[in-house]
C-alpha cells in the first residue's frame, strides 16, 4: 500500500519542563520518522514553550502522531494542519573574494542583509518563508558558500 | 510537616488509601524500605523478583480497580520492571511505580546501578517523573495518582534519587491536583449521542462490540442494563470478558482471531457497530478493509487518539463509557424498539448452530478446553481467573463461564508470558473470598516461578492449574500451521517435576492425567487452601479454534485442522 507522504508543520504549545522534549521526539523517533526542522523557545510571560515541528510522512501516521501529542500530560494545545504564517531564518557565510554589492543585492531580494563582515568572509542572513529561503540557498551557490546554517520553521496560526 | 523524602512517600500512600505495596528493595531505596520497617498502615509483599512485584500490582489492581502499587531499587530493579510497566500500559492499567535513583550528584556518571530510567520508561508510560528536590514530592505523588486513575487509566513511574529520600522538605499532600494541560473528557458530547441513538434506532443488525474500557470505567452494569433493554445483540473482546454473564442470551462470544465463528460473522454482517471501550485491535479486526464492512461505526472512548485510528467513526464519542452510557440509556429507551431486531437474532442462532465454540473428545487424554470447563463447572463465581500467554489463555477466555467483571485477569496487549501467576497474586490478595487459579502453560509457569515463595510465605494460595502438553503451544501451533510443521525450539519434552518443584517451595502438587483425579486434585487444592500446582497433562497437539489467519478477513475462519 503506498502513502500519501507530504510535509506538515505541527506547532505545540506545552510546559515549560525538562522532559518534554524527549517525549515529543519520542513519538517520532519510535515510528522511525524524521524530524525535519525543530524549533523551541519560552511563551514569554508563561510557563510555556512553543515547539514547531517540520516534518514529512505519511498523512494518517502524522495524524495519529498529532492525537499522540494530545494525550501527553505537559501539552496544552497541537496545531496541526491550520493556516499558519511560517518563517525560517538562514545565515550565509561568504568568501570576501565574492562581489560585496552582488551578493548585497541578492540579499536583498529575499528580505535579507550582510549581518558580519570579516577580514576573509562575510555572513549574510536572510528571513523568509521556507521556500523562499530554498530558492535563496540555490541562487547564493554561485558566491560559493562557505557554510549554510538553517534555523527551522517557526510558525504561528493567522 | 517537615519530614524526609521516605516519609514522604509514605505519608503520600497512606493518603491514597493504600492497603498493599509489591516490591523488593536495593541500595538506592533503601530510606524508603525504612520508613516501610516502621510503619503499620499498609503491607509490604515482598515478591521474588521486580517484575512479579509490578505484575502482582497489576493483579490487584485488576481485581479492585484501585491504583496498584510497586517499588522497586535503580539500575536492575528498575530493568526488570519495564515489562510490567509495558503491560499496565498496553491493558490501560492504573498503576504507581516508584523506582530509587542513585544519588543526584552521581546522576550521568555511570554511578553502580545506574540507568537512565525516566528515559527508558517514557514510551511505557502515561506519565513518568524524575523527582529533583523532595519539595515536589507532594505535589508529584498526587499527581502520579492522579494521572493513574483518571481518563485512560495507566501506569505512571517514579523515579526518585536517593539523596532526594533522605532530603527534608515540607509535606503538604492536602492541595488538589491542577494540571491545566491535563483534562480528560468524561463526558459525552450530547449531539453526537443523539445521533447515534438514531442511528441505533434505524439500525437493522446493530452489534455491540464491548471493550475493556468498560472494565475499567466500572460500567458492566450500565452495558447489561443496555443490552437488555435494546435487546441489540454483543460481541466482547478478550479484555471484555465478564461484562455480560456467560449464559446471557445476547452474549454472542469473544470475537477476533480466536473468536466464535458467530461472533466473526455477525461483526461482519452487522450494519452498524456499537464500539464501547474497544479500541480495534488487530487481533479483533484482522484485515482492517474487510472489518464490519457493511457497518457504520458508533465508537465510544476515553482517548480521543483511539478513535479513527484504524477503523474511521461515523459517530466518535470522547467520553468516559459509564457517564455516556448514562446519557444513552433514557434516550434509548424511548427511541429504540427491542423487537425491531428480531430477524437478526435469528441469523445469529444460525451462525451460533452452524459452528458452536466446541472440541472433540479423543479418548482418555484430556482436552485442554475440557479442563477450562470443568474448572468453570466446580468453581463458576467463586474463582477469578489470572492467565498466562498462549494456548490456554486463548482456550480460557473461550470456554470459562464468566459471570461478573473483573473476573478475568489476563494480559491482552502486551502479551506477556509470566504474567498470569504473579497477577493472580495479586488477585489473591484483593479478594481472599474467592478462589484465585492461574491458568497457565508448561513454557509461561516457568517465567516467574520464584513467585512460589512469595505465595508460600504470605499465604496467598494460588493454584496453578498447567495445560502441560510439552511445547510452547501457541508458537508450535502457527509452526504447524504456516511454518510446514517445522517446531523450531518449541518442544518443550525437557521439563522439572512440577509436583517435586513446587513441594520444595512449601506448596502442594499434583499430576493429573484423567478427569477424575483432575477433579480430586481441584478439590483437594481448594479445600486445603494452600499454594498450588496441578499440573494437567493434556493432548499434546491440540490446536485453538476457530483461527483467523494473521492477517486474513474475520469472515473467512479456520474451524478445524486436518493433517495434510
Amino acid at each position: 500500500m503506498i502513502e500519501q507522504t507530504e510535509r506538515r508543520v505541527i506547532s505545540v504549545i506545552v510546559m515549560n519542563e525538562a522532559s518534554v522534549l524527549s517525549r515529543i521526539a519520542g513519538l517520532f523517533s519510535g515510528r522511525g520518522y524524521n524530524i525535519e526542522s525543530l524549533t523551541v523557545a519560552p511563551i514569554p510571560d508563561s510557563k510555556y514553550s512553543r515547539i514547531t515541528i517540520v516534518t514529512a510522512g505519511s498523512v494518517r501516521v502524522v495524524e495519529q502522531i498529532t492525537k499522540q501529542l494530545h494525550k501527553l500530560i505537559p501539552v496544552l494545545k497541537v496545531y496541526e494542519h491550520a493556516d499558519l504564517v511560517e518563517t525560517e531564518i538562514a545565515l550565509v557565510k561568504i568568501p570576501m573574494s565574492e562581489s560585496l554589492g552582488d551578493v548585497e543585492a541578492l540579499t536583498h531580494a529575499y528580505n535579507g542583509r550582510i549581518v558580519n563582515v570579516g577580514s576573509d568572509t562575510m555572513i549574510v542572513m536572510v528571513t523568509d518563508e521556507p521556500m523562499r529561503v530554498n530558492h535563496f540557498l540555490e541562487a547564493i551557490k554561485r558566491f560559493h558558500p562557505k557554510e549554510i546554517v538553517r534555523s527551522g520553521s517557526v510558525a504561528l496560526e493567522r | 510537616m517537615q519530614i524526609s523524602g521516605a516519609q514522604m512517600v509514605i505519608e503520600a500512600l497512606i493518603a491514597e488509601e493504600v492497603e498493599v505495596v509489591f516490591g523488593y528493595p536495593g541500595g538506592a531505596i533503601m530510606n524508603v524500605y525504612d520508613e516501610i520497617y516502621k510503619q503499620r498502615s499498609f503491607q509490604h509483599i515482598l515478591t521474588r523478583h521486580e517484575q512479579a512485584a509490578v505484575h502482582a500490582a497489576e493483579g490487584y489492581s485488576k481485581a479492585t480497580g484501585k491504583v496498584g502499587v510497586a517499588m522497586i531499587t535503580s539500575g536492575p530493579g528498575f530493568t526488570n520492571g519495564v515489562t510490567g510497566l509495558a503491560d499496565a500500559y498496553m491493558d490501560s492499567i492504573p498503576l504507581v511505580l516508584i523506582s530509587g535513583q542513585v544519588p543526584m550528584s552521581l546522576i550521568g556518571t555511570d554511578a553502580f546501578q545506574e540507568i537512565d530510567a525516566v528515559g527508558i520508561s517514557r514510551p511505557c508510560t502515561k506519565h513518568n517523573y524524575l523527582v529533583t528536590d523532595a519539595a515536589d514530592l507532594p505535589r508529584i505523588l498526587k499527581e502520579a495518582f492522579y494521572i493513574a486513575r483518571t481518563g485512560r487509566p495507566g501506569p505512571v513511574h517514579v523515579d526518585i534519587p536517593k539523596d532526594v529520600t533522605a532530603q527534608i522538605a515540607k509535606f503538604d499532600y492536602s492541595k488538589e491536583v491542577d494540571l491545566e494541560t491535563y483534562k480528560p473528557n468524561t463526558k459525552g458530547n450530547t449531539r453526537q449521542i443523539k445521533k447515534a441513538i438514531d442511528a441505533i434506532a434505524h439500525a437493522k443488525r446493530p452489534l455491540l462490540y464491548l471493550g475493556g474500557g468498560i472494565i475499567n470505567a466500572n460500567a458492566a452494569e450500565l452495558v447489561r442494563e443496555f443490552s437488555k433493554m435494546t435487546q441489540i445483540p454483543a460481541v466482547e473482546t478478550f479484555m471484555a470478558r465478564g461484562t455480560l454473564r456467560y449464559d446471557d442470551p445476547l452474549l454472542i462470544s469473544m470475537l477476533g482471531m480466536h473468536g466464535s465463528y458467530a461472533a466473526n460473522m455477525a461483526m461482519s454482517e452487522t450494519d452498524l457497530v456499537i464500539g464501547l471501550g474497544a479500541r480495534f485491535d488487530d487481533r479483533v479486526t484482522g484485515k482492517l478493509s474487510e472489518f464490519a464492512k457493511n457497518a457504520q461505526i458508533i465508537h465510544v472512548d476515553i482517548d480521543p487518539a483511539s478513535i479513527s485510528k484504524l477503523v474511521n467513526a461515523h459517530f466518535p464519542i470522547v467520553g468516559d463509557v459509564k457517564n455516556v452510557l448514562e446519557q444513552m440509556i433514557p434516550l434509548a429507551k424511548e427511541q429504540v424498539d427491542p423487537k425491531r431486531y428480531e430477524s437478526w437474532h435469528n441469523t445469529i442462532a444460525n451462525f451460533n448452530k452452524l459452528h458452536p465454540l466446541s472440541y472433540k473428545e479423543e479418548g482418555d487424554r484430556l482436552k485442554p478446553q475440557w479442563v477450562v470447563e470443568r474448572i468453570g463447572q466446580l468453581l463458576g463465581d467463586g474463582a477469578n481467573i489470572s492467565t498466562d500467554v498462549g494456548q490456554h489463555q486463548m482456550w480460557s477466555a473461550q470456554f470459562y463461564p464468566f459471570t461478573r467483571p473483573r473476573q478475568w485477569v489476563s494480559s491482552g496487549g502486551l502479551g506477556t508470558m509470566g504474567f498470569g501467576f504473579p497477577a493472580a497474586i495479586g488477585v489473591k490478595r484483593a479478594d481472599m473470598d474467592r478462589v484465585s487459579i492461574n491458568i497457565t502453560g508448561d513454557g509461561s509457569i516457568l517465567m516467574n516461578i520464584q513467585e512460589l515463595m512469595t505465595a508460600v510465605e504470605y499465604k496467598l494460595p494460588v493454584i496453578n492449574v498447567i495445560l502441560n502438553n510439552n511445547f510452547l503451544g501457541m508458537v508450535r501451533q502457527w509452526q504447524t500451521l504456516f511454518y510446514d510443521k517445522r517446531h523450531s525450539s518449541t518442544d518443550l519434552s525437557v521439563q522439572p517435576d512440577f509436583v517435586k518443584l513446587v513441594e520444595a517451595f512449601g506448596g502442594v502438587g499434583y499430576r493429573v492425567t484423567t478427569k477424575e483425579e483432575f477433579d480430586a486434585a481441584l478439590k483437594d487444592a481448594v479445600e486445603k487452601n494452600v499454594v498450588a500446582i496441578i499440573d494437567v497433562v493434556v493432548n499434546r497437539f491440540e490446536n485453538v479454534l476457530p483461527m483467523v489467519p494473521a492477517g486474513g478477513s474475520l469472515f473467512n475462519m479456520m474451524l478445524e485442522y486436518k493433517e495434510k
